[in-house]
Protein backbone atom coordinates (compact mmCIF):
# COMPACT_ATOMS: atom_id res chain seq x y z
CA UNK A 1 0.00 0.00 0.00
CA UNK A 2 1.81 2.95 -1.22
CA UNK A 3 0.90 6.71 -1.32
CA UNK A 4 -0.28 7.91 -5.06
CA UNK A 5 -1.56 11.05 -4.54
CA UNK A 6 -4.13 12.16 -7.72
CA UNK A 7 -2.70 14.84 -9.59
CA UNK A 8 -5.96 17.15 -8.26
CA UNK A 9 -4.62 16.54 -4.71
CA UNK A 10 -1.02 17.55 -5.43
CA UNK A 11 -2.49 20.79 -7.61
CA UNK A 12 -4.90 21.81 -4.05
CA UNK A 13 -1.40 20.98 -2.27
CA UNK A 14 1.11 22.82 -4.02
CA UNK A 15 -1.52 26.22 -4.54
CA UNK A 16 -4.33 25.40 -2.06
CA UNK A 17 -7.31 27.85 -2.21
CA UNK A 18 -8.59 29.63 0.56
CA UNK A 19 -5.51 29.53 2.82
CA UNK A 20 -5.62 32.07 5.44
CA UNK A 21 -7.49 33.56 7.68
CA UNK A 22 -10.67 35.87 7.67
CA UNK A 23 -10.00 38.68 9.31
CA UNK A 24 -12.80 39.38 11.79
CA UNK A 25 -14.70 36.38 11.28
CA UNK A 26 -17.87 35.40 12.02
CA UNK A 27 -16.62 32.13 13.86
CA UNK A 28 -13.91 29.95 14.46
CA UNK A 29 -12.86 26.08 15.03
CA UNK A 30 -10.33 23.86 15.05
CA UNK A 31 -10.05 20.63 14.67
CA UNK A 32 -7.40 17.71 15.10
CA UNK A 33 -4.23 17.72 16.95
CA UNK A 34 -0.81 18.06 16.26
CA UNK A 35 0.14 14.77 17.67
CA UNK A 36 -2.04 13.12 15.39
CA UNK A 37 -0.26 14.98 12.84
CA UNK A 38 -3.46 16.48 11.38
CA UNK A 39 -4.81 20.25 12.96
CA UNK A 40 -7.13 22.65 10.68
CA UNK A 41 -8.03 25.55 11.81
CA UNK A 42 -11.12 27.57 10.16
CA UNK A 43 -12.61 30.78 10.26
CA UNK A 44 -15.89 31.74 8.36
CA UNK A 45 -18.03 35.10 7.05
CA UNK A 46 -21.48 34.79 6.74
CA UNK A 47 -23.98 36.99 5.02
CA UNK A 48 -27.50 36.44 4.27
CA UNK A 49 -27.58 32.99 5.93
CA UNK A 50 -25.10 31.77 3.40
CA UNK A 51 -21.37 31.02 3.68
CA UNK A 52 -19.44 34.21 1.85
CA UNK A 53 -16.04 32.91 2.73
CA UNK A 54 -14.05 30.40 4.49
CA UNK A 55 -10.70 30.06 5.27
CA UNK A 56 -8.26 27.56 6.78
CA UNK A 57 -4.73 27.18 8.15
CA UNK A 58 -3.12 23.52 8.26
CA UNK A 59 -0.56 21.83 10.02
CA UNK A 60 -0.86 18.63 8.29
CA UNK A 61 0.20 16.28 5.37
CA UNK A 62 -0.88 16.88 1.69
CA UNK A 63 -3.93 15.49 1.70
CA UNK A 64 -4.85 17.58 4.91
CA UNK A 65 -3.80 20.43 2.91
CA UNK A 66 -6.01 19.41 -0.30
CA UNK A 67 -9.15 18.09 1.40
CA UNK A 68 -9.70 21.42 3.26
CA UNK A 69 -8.49 23.30 -0.27
CA UNK A 70 -11.24 21.50 -2.15
CA UNK A 71 -13.94 21.60 0.14
CA UNK A 72 -14.10 25.26 1.19
CA UNK A 73 -13.98 25.77 -2.85
CA UNK A 74 -17.10 23.62 -2.34
CA UNK A 75 -18.88 25.05 0.15
CA UNK A 76 -18.70 28.84 -1.01
CA UNK A 77 -22.05 30.25 -1.36
CA UNK A 78 -23.69 27.42 0.34
CA UNK A 79 -26.54 27.92 2.95
CA UNK A 80 -25.75 26.94 6.55
CA UNK A 81 -28.15 24.00 6.23
CA UNK A 82 -26.56 22.91 3.01
CA UNK A 83 -23.39 23.22 4.14
CA UNK A 84 -24.47 20.93 7.21
CA UNK A 85 -25.00 18.21 5.64
CA UNK A 86 -21.78 18.46 2.91
CA UNK A 87 -20.77 14.74 2.58
CA UNK A 88 -16.88 13.77 2.67
CA UNK A 89 -17.30 11.93 -0.35
CA UNK A 90 -17.54 14.37 -2.72
CA UNK A 91 -13.82 15.80 -1.10
CA UNK A 92 -12.89 12.60 -2.27
CA UNK A 93 -14.69 12.24 -5.26
CA UNK A 94 -13.61 15.73 -6.25
CA UNK A 95 -9.91 15.01 -5.89
CA UNK A 96 -10.42 12.19 -8.31
CA UNK A 97 -9.53 9.82 -4.97
CA UNK A 98 -7.62 9.57 -2.10
CA UNK A 99 -5.14 7.04 -0.90
CA UNK A 100 -7.31 4.70 1.58
CA UNK A 101 -4.96 5.84 4.94
CA UNK A 102 -5.91 9.12 4.04
CA UNK A 103 -9.94 9.26 3.22
CA UNK A 104 -9.77 10.32 7.17
CA UNK A 105 -8.23 13.48 6.38
CA UNK A 106 -11.87 14.54 4.27
CA UNK A 107 -13.66 13.63 7.00
CA UNK A 108 -11.59 15.55 9.61
CA UNK A 109 -12.18 18.46 7.12
CA UNK A 110 -15.88 18.13 6.99
CA UNK A 111 -16.19 17.61 10.82
CA UNK A 112 -14.20 21.27 10.88
CA UNK A 113 -16.59 22.72 8.75
CA UNK A 114 -19.45 21.48 10.65
CA UNK A 115 -18.27 23.00 13.79
CA UNK A 116 -17.22 26.27 12.56
CA UNK A 117 -20.56 26.56 11.71
CA UNK A 118 -21.95 25.62 14.94
CA UNK A 119 -19.24 27.95 16.66
CA UNK A 120 -21.18 30.51 14.17
CA UNK A 121 -24.69 29.50 15.17
CA UNK A 122 -23.99 29.23 18.90
CA UNK A 123 -22.86 33.15 18.61
CA UNK A 124 -25.91 33.83 16.86
CA UNK A 125 -28.60 32.61 18.96
CA UNK A 126 -31.84 34.45 19.00
CA UNK B 1 16.50 17.32 -10.84
CA UNK B 2 16.82 13.94 -9.37
CA UNK B 3 18.10 13.75 -5.91
CA UNK B 4 18.00 11.22 -4.25
CA UNK B 5 18.69 11.93 -0.37
CA UNK B 6 17.33 8.63 1.06
CA UNK B 7 20.25 6.25 1.25
CA UNK B 8 19.57 4.79 4.16
CA UNK B 9 16.42 3.29 2.52
CA UNK B 10 18.25 2.02 -0.27
CA UNK B 11 21.08 2.63 -2.42
CA UNK B 12 21.91 2.66 -6.21
CA UNK B 13 23.71 -0.67 -7.26
CA UNK B 14 27.51 0.34 -8.20
CA UNK B 15 28.36 -0.25 -11.70
CA UNK B 16 31.08 -2.73 -10.76
CA UNK B 17 28.83 -4.83 -8.85
CA UNK B 18 25.94 -5.04 -11.92
CA UNK B 19 29.17 -6.20 -13.96
CA UNK B 20 30.06 -8.65 -11.42
CA UNK B 21 26.86 -10.09 -11.33
CA UNK B 22 25.87 -10.41 -14.97
CA UNK B 23 27.78 -13.70 -15.38
CA UNK B 24 26.04 -15.28 -13.22
CA UNK B 25 22.40 -14.44 -15.11
CA UNK B 26 23.95 -15.35 -18.65
CA UNK B 27 26.56 -18.10 -18.75
CA UNK B 28 27.28 -19.37 -15.10
CA UNK B 29 23.68 -19.94 -14.39
CA UNK B 30 23.69 -22.89 -13.00
CA UNK B 31 22.01 -24.66 -9.94
CA UNK B 32 24.86 -24.40 -6.82
CA UNK B 33 23.39 -27.67 -5.52
CA UNK B 34 23.62 -29.08 -9.21
CA UNK B 35 26.43 -32.14 -8.88
CA UNK B 36 27.77 -31.51 -12.20
CA UNK B 37 30.76 -29.55 -12.62
CA UNK B 38 29.32 -26.31 -13.93
CA UNK B 39 27.04 -26.44 -10.96
CA UNK B 40 30.39 -27.91 -7.98
CA UNK B 41 31.79 -24.30 -9.97
CA UNK B 42 28.96 -22.43 -8.88
CA UNK B 43 29.22 -24.52 -4.97
CA UNK B 44 32.61 -22.70 -4.84
CA UNK B 45 32.23 -19.66 -6.25
CA UNK B 46 29.49 -19.51 -2.90
CA UNK B 47 32.06 -20.67 -0.61
CA UNK B 48 35.32 -18.35 -1.58
CA UNK B 49 32.22 -15.38 -1.46
CA UNK B 50 31.69 -16.52 2.20
CA UNK B 51 35.52 -16.53 2.88
CA UNK B 52 35.83 -13.01 1.43
CA UNK B 53 33.05 -11.56 3.42
CA UNK B 54 34.28 -13.71 6.90
CA UNK B 55 37.73 -11.90 6.48
CA UNK B 56 35.51 -8.80 5.94
CA UNK B 57 33.60 -9.20 9.28
CA UNK B 58 36.40 -10.95 10.95
CA UNK B 59 33.95 -14.16 11.19
CA UNK B 60 34.08 -17.44 10.76
CA UNK B 61 33.06 -18.26 6.69
CA UNK B 62 31.15 -21.28 7.80
CA UNK B 63 28.85 -19.51 9.75
CA UNK B 64 27.25 -17.17 7.07
CA UNK B 65 24.08 -18.40 5.50
CA UNK B 66 22.66 -16.57 2.44
CA UNK B 67 18.95 -14.87 2.82
CA UNK B 68 16.76 -12.31 0.76
CA UNK B 69 17.52 -9.78 3.42
CA UNK B 70 17.81 -8.32 6.62
CA UNK B 71 14.21 -8.75 7.24
CA UNK B 72 14.64 -12.42 6.36
CA UNK B 73 17.82 -12.92 8.58
CA UNK B 74 16.36 -10.80 11.41
CA UNK B 75 13.17 -13.10 11.45
CA UNK B 76 15.21 -16.60 11.34
CA UNK B 77 17.61 -15.62 14.69
CA UNK B 78 15.37 -14.12 16.80
CA UNK B 79 12.67 -16.42 16.52
CA UNK B 80 14.68 -19.81 15.48
CA UNK B 81 16.85 -19.12 18.23
CA UNK B 82 14.21 -18.47 20.95
CA UNK B 83 12.40 -21.43 19.19
CA UNK B 84 15.10 -23.84 19.63
CA UNK B 85 16.54 -22.70 23.18
CA UNK B 86 13.72 -23.22 25.11
CA UNK B 87 16.07 -25.63 27.26
CA UNK B 88 17.54 -22.47 27.87
CA UNK B 89 14.61 -19.93 28.82
CA UNK B 90 12.14 -18.11 26.99
CA UNK B 91 13.00 -14.49 27.67
CA UNK B 92 14.85 -11.93 25.27
CA UNK B 93 15.76 -8.62 24.93
CA UNK B 94 15.39 -5.53 22.40
CA UNK B 95 16.41 -2.29 22.11
CA UNK B 96 13.43 0.39 21.71
CA UNK B 97 14.39 1.53 18.77
CA UNK B 98 14.78 -1.78 16.23
CA UNK B 99 13.72 -2.20 13.27
CA UNK B 100 10.41 -3.10 12.60
CA UNK B 101 11.35 -6.78 11.32
CA UNK B 102 12.53 -7.29 14.31
CA UNK B 103 10.12 -6.26 16.77
CA UNK B 104 7.16 -7.78 14.56
CA UNK B 105 9.34 -10.96 15.23
CA UNK B 106 9.39 -10.46 18.93
CA UNK B 107 5.61 -9.69 18.72
CA UNK B 108 4.97 -12.64 17.13
CA UNK B 109 6.70 -14.63 20.09
CA UNK B 110 4.60 -13.47 22.48
CA UNK B 111 1.60 -15.81 21.18
CA UNK B 112 4.17 -18.68 21.43
CA UNK B 113 4.46 -18.00 25.17
CA UNK B 114 8.06 -16.25 24.99
CA UNK B 115 8.39 -13.02 26.55
CA UNK B 116 10.65 -9.76 25.97
CA UNK B 117 11.44 -6.77 27.31
CA UNK B 118 12.57 -3.59 25.50
CA UNK B 119 15.92 -1.70 26.56
CA UNK B 120 15.26 1.78 26.60
CA UNK B 121 17.62 4.55 24.76
CA UNK B 122 18.97 8.11 26.02
CA UNK B 123 18.04 11.26 24.29
CA UNK B 124 20.43 10.91 21.85
CA UNK B 125 18.80 7.49 20.75
CA UNK B 126 21.86 5.01 22.28
CA UNK B 127 21.09 2.19 24.77
CA UNK B 128 21.26 2.01 28.01
CA UNK B 129 23.62 -0.42 29.81
CA UNK B 130 22.72 0.13 33.09
CA UNK B 131 19.12 -0.71 31.78
CA UNK B 132 20.36 -3.59 29.56
CA UNK B 133 21.70 -5.07 32.55
CA UNK B 134 18.80 -4.58 35.07
CA UNK B 135 16.23 -6.11 32.69
CA UNK B 136 18.60 -9.34 32.22
CA UNK B 137 17.09 -12.22 33.93
CA UNK B 138 18.10 -16.08 34.44
CA UNK B 139 15.94 -17.29 32.12
CA UNK B 140 16.97 -14.80 29.26
CA UNK B 141 18.07 -16.26 26.36
CA UNK B 142 19.13 -13.49 23.96
CA UNK B 143 20.11 -9.85 23.15
CA UNK B 144 19.41 -8.08 20.46
CA UNK B 145 20.34 -4.65 19.37
CA UNK B 146 20.71 -2.84 16.29
CA UNK B 147 24.44 -1.85 15.13
CA UNK B 148 23.11 1.47 14.40
CA UNK B 149 20.06 2.86 14.36
CA UNK B 150 17.51 3.19 10.85
CA UNK B 151 16.50 6.58 11.77
CA UNK B 152 19.03 8.55 13.27
CA UNK B 153 21.98 6.89 12.97
CA UNK B 154 22.62 6.44 16.11
CA UNK B 155 25.86 4.35 17.09
CA UNK B 156 25.65 1.58 19.83
CA UNK B 157 28.04 0.70 21.92
CA UNK B 158 28.57 -3.07 20.72
CA UNK B 159 31.41 -3.95 22.45
CA UNK B 160 30.16 -2.91 25.59
CA UNK B 161 26.74 -4.92 25.16
CA UNK B 162 29.09 -7.96 23.77
CA UNK B 163 30.92 -7.91 27.18
CA UNK B 164 27.48 -7.42 29.26
CA UNK B 165 25.94 -10.53 27.09
CA UNK B 166 28.66 -12.86 27.65
CA UNK B 167 29.21 -12.15 31.52
CA UNK B 168 25.77 -13.50 31.67
CA UNK B 169 25.89 -15.94 29.22
CA UNK B 170 23.33 -14.45 26.94
CA UNK B 171 23.37 -15.27 22.88
CA UNK B 172 24.11 -11.46 21.26
CA UNK B 173 22.56 -10.40 18.00
CA UNK B 174 23.11 -7.53 16.22
CA UNK B 175 20.93 -5.93 13.13
CA UNK B 176 24.25 -4.39 11.27
CA UNK B 177 22.44 -3.44 7.60
CA UNK B 178 22.74 0.63 8.62
CA UNK B 179 26.36 -0.30 9.44
CA UNK B 180 28.01 -0.57 6.35
CA UNK B 181 30.88 0.96 6.09
CA UNK B 182 30.31 3.20 9.18
CA UNK B 183 31.24 0.95 11.83
CA UNK B 184 34.38 -1.43 11.38
CA UNK B 185 32.14 -4.71 11.71
CA UNK B 186 33.96 -6.75 13.89
CA UNK B 187 32.79 -9.73 14.76
CA UNK B 188 34.59 -11.32 17.37
CA UNK B 189 35.55 -8.00 18.99
CA UNK B 190 31.83 -7.62 19.08
CA UNK B 191 31.32 -11.03 20.94
CA UNK B 192 28.47 -11.14 18.59
CA UNK B 193 26.55 -14.69 18.21
CA UNK B 194 24.28 -13.33 14.91
CA UNK B 195 24.36 -10.68 13.06
CA UNK B 196 22.60 -9.42 9.88
CA UNK B 197 23.05 -7.74 6.76
CA UNK B 198 21.36 -6.76 3.48
CA UNK B 199 22.97 -6.14 0.37
CA UNK B 200 20.87 -3.20 -0.72
CA UNK B 201 22.05 -0.95 1.72
CA UNK B 202 25.73 -0.76 0.89
CA UNK B 203 25.46 -0.36 -3.27
CA UNK B 204 24.74 -4.21 -3.76
CA UNK B 205 21.42 -5.56 -5.46
CA UNK B 206 18.24 -5.87 -3.53
CA UNK B 207 16.86 -9.19 -2.51
CA UNK B 208 19.82 -10.87 -0.96
CA UNK B 209 21.37 -10.62 2.20
CA UNK B 210 23.22 -12.65 5.30
CA UNK B 211 22.81 -13.96 8.52
CA UNK B 212 26.00 -14.84 10.67
CA UNK B 213 25.11 -17.76 13.01
CA UNK B 214 27.42 -19.17 15.01
CA UNK B 215 26.77 -23.39 14.31
CA UNK B 216 27.71 -23.99 17.31
CA UNK B 217 24.42 -22.53 18.95
CA UNK B 218 21.15 -24.49 17.72
CA UNK B 219 18.65 -22.26 15.50
CA UNK B 220 15.10 -23.77 14.19
CA UNK B 221 14.78 -22.66 10.50
CA UNK B 222 12.14 -21.65 9.38
CA UNK B 223 12.13 -21.61 5.33
CA UNK B 224 12.53 -25.37 5.26
CA UNK B 225 13.09 -27.46 1.45
CA UNK B 226 15.77 -28.77 0.02
CA UNK B 227 18.34 -28.52 2.87
CA UNK B 228 20.70 -25.67 1.45
CA UNK B 229 22.74 -23.83 4.04
CA UNK B 230 23.49 -26.98 6.05
CA UNK B 231 19.42 -26.97 6.33
CA UNK B 232 19.23 -23.34 8.24
CA UNK B 233 17.93 -21.60 5.42
CA UNK B 234 16.42 -23.74 2.28
CA UNK B 235 16.09 -22.45 -1.30
CA UNK B 236 18.26 -22.43 -4.43
CA UNK B 237 21.50 -20.23 -3.79
CA UNK B 238 20.94 -16.68 -5.54
CA UNK B 239 24.26 -16.54 -6.99
CA UNK B 240 24.30 -13.40 -8.83
CA UNK B 241 22.91 -11.70 -5.43
CA UNK B 242 25.79 -13.22 -3.59
CA UNK B 243 28.14 -12.56 -6.00
CA UNK B 244 26.97 -8.99 -6.12
CA UNK B 245 26.94 -8.37 -2.21
CA UNK B 246 29.86 -9.92 -2.02
CA UNK B 247 31.84 -7.27 -4.38
CA UNK B 248 29.36 -4.92 -2.88
CA UNK B 249 31.31 -5.47 0.49
CA UNK B 250 34.20 -5.71 -0.26
CA UNK B 251 34.64 -2.06 -2.03
CA UNK B 252 32.51 -0.46 0.61
CA UNK B 253 35.49 -1.81 3.00
CA UNK B 254 38.08 -0.96 0.62
CA UNK B 255 36.86 2.86 -0.20
CA UNK B 256 35.72 3.42 3.32
CA UNK B 257 37.96 6.35 4.52
CA UNK B 258 37.62 8.31 1.44
CA UNK B 259 33.85 7.46 1.07
CA UNK B 260 33.34 8.38 5.22
CA UNK B 261 35.08 12.03 4.65
CA UNK B 262 33.20 12.72 2.02
CA UNK B 263 29.73 12.08 3.15
CA UNK B 264 30.79 13.39 6.34
CA UNK B 265 31.81 16.53 4.67
CA UNK B 266 28.60 17.09 2.62
CA UNK B 267 26.52 16.26 5.46
CA UNK B 268 28.21 19.15 8.07
CA UNK B 269 27.92 20.92 4.99
CA UNK B 270 23.84 20.60 4.91
CA UNK B 271 23.16 21.02 8.44
CA UNK B 272 25.95 24.46 8.96
CA UNK B 273 23.84 25.65 6.06
CA UNK B 274 20.31 24.79 7.23
CA UNK B 275 21.12 25.89 11.09
CA UNK B 276 22.21 29.18 9.87
CA UNK B 277 18.99 29.51 7.53
CA UNK B 278 16.23 28.24 8.62
CA UNK B 279 14.98 29.07 12.28
CA UNK B 280 13.17 26.61 14.85
CA UNK B 281 14.92 23.47 13.77
CA UNK B 282 16.24 20.42 16.70
CA UNK B 283 18.53 18.11 15.13
CA UNK B 284 17.25 14.61 16.36
CA UNK B 285 20.19 12.82 18.28
CA UNK B 286 23.37 13.94 18.43
CA UNK B 287 25.94 15.02 16.11
CA UNK B 288 28.54 12.90 17.17
CA UNK B 289 27.50 9.56 17.98
CA UNK B 290 26.00 8.92 14.74
CA UNK B 291 27.28 7.95 11.17
CA UNK B 292 28.22 10.61 9.09
CA UNK B 293 25.31 10.17 6.02
CA UNK B 294 22.58 10.39 8.70
CA UNK B 295 19.90 13.57 9.55
CA UNK B 296 17.03 13.81 11.38
CA UNK B 297 15.61 16.84 11.70
CA UNK B 298 12.41 18.29 13.62
CA UNK B 299 11.23 21.44 11.43
CA UNK B 300 8.55 23.11 14.09
CA UNK B 301 5.10 23.89 14.05
CA UNK B 302 4.75 21.87 10.03
CA UNK B 303 4.06 18.22 9.63
CA UNK B 304 6.74 15.51 7.82
CA UNK B 305 4.83 14.29 5.23
CA UNK B 306 4.02 17.87 3.95
CA UNK B 307 7.35 18.82 3.73
CA UNK B 308 8.44 15.50 2.24
CA UNK B 309 5.98 15.75 -1.03
CA UNK B 310 6.79 19.35 -1.20
CA UNK B 311 10.50 18.38 -1.60
CA UNK B 312 9.77 15.56 -3.93
CA UNK B 313 7.52 17.74 -6.41
CA UNK B 314 10.48 19.43 -6.65
CA UNK B 315 13.23 16.69 -7.50
CA UNK B 316 14.25 16.26 -4.00
CA UNK B 317 14.06 12.68 -2.42
CA UNK B 318 13.73 12.24 1.41
CA UNK B 319 11.92 10.43 4.19
CA UNK B 320 9.82 11.08 7.62
CA UNK B 321 11.41 8.24 8.97
CA UNK B 322 12.10 4.43 7.53
CA UNK B 323 10.66 3.64 4.44
CA UNK B 324 8.58 1.44 6.44
CA UNK B 325 6.48 4.23 8.08
CA UNK B 326 5.15 5.51 4.45
CA UNK B 327 3.07 2.16 4.88
CA UNK B 328 1.36 2.81 7.85
CA UNK B 329 1.34 6.18 8.52
CA UNK B 330 2.28 5.56 12.10
CA UNK B 331 4.67 7.91 14.03
CA UNK B 332 8.07 6.92 14.34
CA UNK B 333 8.61 4.61 17.55
CA UNK B 334 12.56 5.78 17.28
CA UNK B 335 11.38 9.49 17.48
CA UNK B 336 9.32 8.41 20.24
CA UNK B 337 11.96 6.58 22.43
CA UNK B 338 14.08 9.75 22.29
CA UNK B 339 11.53 11.57 24.61
CA UNK B 340 10.66 13.64 21.80
CA UNK B 341 7.17 15.63 22.87
CA UNK B 342 4.09 14.24 20.78
CA UNK B 343 3.40 17.51 20.02
CA UNK B 344 6.45 17.06 17.47
CA UNK B 345 6.38 13.74 16.51
CA UNK B 346 5.04 14.79 13.18
CA UNK B 347 7.33 17.22 12.56
CA UNK B 348 10.44 15.19 11.10
CA UNK B 349 12.74 14.72 8.30
CA UNK B 350 15.52 11.92 7.89
CA UNK B 351 18.17 12.90 5.12
CA UNK B 352 20.82 10.82 4.43
CA UNK B 353 23.31 11.06 2.12
CA UNK B 354 25.98 8.69 -0.26
CA UNK B 355 27.85 8.02 -2.49
CA UNK B 356 26.72 9.72 -5.18
CA UNK B 357 25.25 12.94 -4.47
CA UNK B 358 27.06 16.44 -4.86
CA UNK B 359 27.90 19.29 -3.33
CA UNK B 360 25.93 20.85 -5.88
CA UNK B 361 22.59 18.35 -5.23
CA UNK B 362 23.36 19.91 -1.57
CA UNK B 363 22.82 23.59 -2.72
CA UNK B 364 19.86 23.26 -4.63
CA UNK B 365 18.00 20.97 -1.58
CA UNK B 366 19.16 23.71 1.19
CA UNK B 367 17.43 26.49 -1.43
CA UNK B 368 14.29 24.75 -1.63
CA UNK B 369 13.80 23.40 1.14
CA UNK B 370 14.23 26.97 2.52
CA UNK B 371 11.17 27.58 0.33
CA UNK B 372 9.48 24.49 1.61
CA UNK B 373 9.81 25.66 5.07
CA UNK B 374 8.63 29.16 4.20
CA UNK B 375 5.80 28.19 2.10
CA UNK B 376 3.85 25.09 4.95
CA UNK B 377 5.11 27.37 7.72
CA UNK B 378 3.02 30.64 6.25
CA UNK B 379 -0.20 28.93 6.53
CA UNK B 380 0.03 26.82 10.09
CA UNK B 381 -1.82 27.39 12.67
CA UNK B 382 0.50 26.62 15.22
CA UNK B 383 2.19 29.58 17.31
Amino acid sequence: MALNYSKETLKHFRNPKNIGEIKNPDAFAEVGNMVCGDQLAFTLKVEKNKIKDIKFLSFGCASNIATASVMTEMVKGMTLEEAKKFDWNKIVGELEGLPSQKVHCSVLAVEGLKKVILNYEEKNKK
Amino acid sequence: MNIYLDNAATTRVDKRVIKKMLPYFDNKYTNASSIHFPGQENDIEINNCKKEIASVLNGNSQNIVFTSGATESNNLIIKGVMRANVNKGKHFLISAIEHPCVMESARELLGEGFEFDYVPVDKNGVVVLSELEKKIRPDTVLISIMAVNNEIGSIQPMIEIGKIAKRNDIYFHTDAVQAVPYLKIDIKKWQVDFLSLSAHKFYGPKGVGLAYIDKNIKIRPIIVGGGQEDGIRAGTYNLPGIVGMTEALKLSYQERDSYLKEVRNIRDYFWQEIKKKIKNINLNGDLKNRTPNNLNIMFKGIEGEAILIDLSLKGIHVSTGSACSAQNLRTSSVIKALGVEDDYMNSNIRFTFGRYNKKSEVDYTIDKLIKTVERLRSFTPIK
